[in-house]
């Protein structure tokens, strides 16, 4: 993906995210993540129904590559099923670590490739995943 | 007319152009050198030992505390406490003397553009003692008027705590009238002198303030170390909120203790020497530039920073009046964060967020902004350079994406 494209990406996501504005409806399940170390603050709810993520939404305000990366998130997991999640986060977060990761299941989320290269903008892009986490730990724990 | 000398800041070899003031400082040379020189000849611990290099320790502590003391016009050196910073002497202020201080019903007023360390003692005691914060009400500017504070003194009103100058607005309170208010009152004043002390004359006899609190990091000094100034009776109120070493005269088993005088009895534990000593030459740095001198030049400097950035039409100012080195700013339609990284390429240093003040949110609307905050060693060619790189910034995602 050339620098170009990548930048086309995250600013489309971000200028015109998906899925944003919370329903707040029975069935959901929310958490924030107020990024430690700056000040992205967001929302996002998730709707899992029989192991599968029906609905996903966010809101907040937050830089360029928190918004986007959550915007491309949550376009990627409705469907999936949490497994399925779960192994599009490990692969994420590899990206992100610089360790291996199957590029075709990351496919927009490879915008955030040389993210590496900024250390101050690695918790931005992990923003959406930090807060999805916290969303699967509550459904596993039955809450 | 004032006189920089630049390369007396070794930072500034590194091609920065600094303007984060409000969160630290840059440190002259002269302050590392007499820190190191501490810790190459002489460091050992004070109050302790029989011997000449502890002595020669004890002298040059004690000897800052004096130049504190001159530095800010309190009466005695026993008025003057070392903490850790700012939000340790408003701690020690609130938790050692208010706790006792102040009764159920009691009212502490402050402001909703207080930072964060004059706000959570103040309502982390109101959850113990029951006692009732109140905000007094901020002008559209969000800045503090007599009247408002005025109307806002009830006959429970037993505590006023501001700051002088304010982080994020940067407006600067009339200390003086406040005080004669308050005493008028009754009312104990407490000033939060954070980002006034470095930049400003501070004269807590003409002021008549009651106590004050600042950090040394913010004014030249090393980090680990600040002022709390106490008025000798009121530090004769004040009980310790740290036990240990060095503040102790003596105990028992039995539990029957006898604390030193003030100010030592506030000191526990070693204290940060190395930094106090650093402390001691930053005080001495910035009475050589003259506090008259650096105020007049920080307000000469952001009157121009203001004139060049209104031409920006992209550029939203939030508090272009207030008299200080303070501003706050947003590009249109540009997240704060995403413009401090795009600055930043640049080596431009600037704030981004809610600068420790999250209740100003309710007051300006608007959770995050960019900052400036200027100190005397910045120049209008930095300045110069922050509006250039600005009237560029259509391409700022390219640069920082």
């Amino acid at each position: 993906m050339d620098g170009d494209l990548k930048r086309e990406i995250i600013l489309d996501n971000y200028n015109s995210p998906f899925h944003k504005g919370l329903k707040n409806e029975n069935g959901y399940k929310k958490a924030n993540t107020n990024n430690e170390s700056c000040i992205d603050n967001i929302d996002i709810e998730l709707k899992i129904e029989e192991g599968i993520v029906v609905d996903a939404n966010f809101d907040g305000e937050a830089c360029a590559i928190s918004t986007s990366a959550t915007s491309i998130f949550l376009r990627k997991i409705i469907g999936k099923t949490v497994e399925e999640v779960k192994e599009l986060i490990k692969n994420y977060e590899n990206l992100i670590a610089e360790k291996p990761y199957d590029e075709e299941l990351l496919g927009e989320l490879m915008a955030y490739d040389t993210i590496y290269m900024q250390p101050n903008r690695k918790h931005c892009a992990l923003l959406p995943v930090d807060t999805i986490n916290k969303i699967l730990k509550e459904e596993e724990s039955g809450d | 007319m004032i006189i920089i000398n630049r390369e007396d800041f070794p930072i500034l070899k590194n091609d920065i152009i600094y303007f984060d003031n409000g969160a630290t400082t840059l440190k002259p040379k002269c302050v590392i050198e007499a820190m190191n020189d501490y810790y190459y000849n002489y460091g050992a611990n004070i109050h302790r030992g029989d011997y000449k290099i502890s002595l020669e320790a004890s002298n040059a502590y004690e000897e800052v505390r004096n130049k504190v003391a001159k530095f800010i016009g309190a009466k005695s050196p026993n008025e003057i406490v070392f903490t850790s910073g700012a939000t340790d002497g408003l701690n020690k202020i609130v938790f050692g003397f208010m706790m006792n201080y102040l009764n159920e019903g009691d009212e502490v007023l402050l402001t909703k553009s207080e930072h964060a360390s004059n706000v959570l003692p103040w309502l982390e005691l109101a959850k113990i003692k029951n006692i009732k914060i109140k905000y007094i009400p901020l002008n559209d500017n969000h800045e503090l008027t007599i009247d408002n504070l005025k109307d806002t003194i009830t006959k429970n009103t037993k505590v006023i705590s501001v700051t002088t100058i304010t982080n994020v607005v940067g407006d600067v309170r009339d200390i003086n009238k406040i005080s004669k208010i308050a005493h008028a009152n009754n009312i104990i004043l407490v000033v939060d002198g954070a980002q006034s002390v470095p930049h400003m004359k501070t004269d807590v006899t003409l002021d008549d303030i009651d106590f004050l609190t600042f950090s040394g990091h913010k004014m030249l000094g090393p980090t680990g170390v600040g002022v709390l100034y106490g008025k000798t009776e009121y530090l004769e109120k004040m009980a310790p909120i740290e036990f240990g070493g060095g503040m102790n005269q003596y105990f028992e088993v039995t539990g029957e203790v006898e604390y030193k005088s003030i100010p030592t009895r506030f000191e526990a534990g070693t204290p940060p020497i190395a930094e106090v000593i650093g402390l001691g030459k930053a005080i001495e740095y910035l009475e050589s530039v003259g506090m008259d001198k650096i105020y007049e030049y920080e307000k000469e400097l952001k009157k121009y920073l203001v004139s060049k950035l209104e031409k920006n039409p992209k550029v939203i100012l939030y508090n272009k009046s207030t008299d200080s080195g303070v501003l706050a700013f947003n590009l249109e339609g540009i997240f704060s964060q995403d413009t401090a990284i795009y600055l930043d390429h640049y080596n431009i240093c600037v704030r981004a967020g809610n600068h420790c003040a999250k209740i100003l949110k309710d007051e300006i609307n608007i959770k995050n902004t960019c900052r400036i905050s200027l100190y005397f060693y910045n120049t209008k060619e930095e300045i110069d350079k922050l509006i250039e790189v600005l009237e560029k910034s259509d391409d700022l995602f390219k640069v920082i994406l």
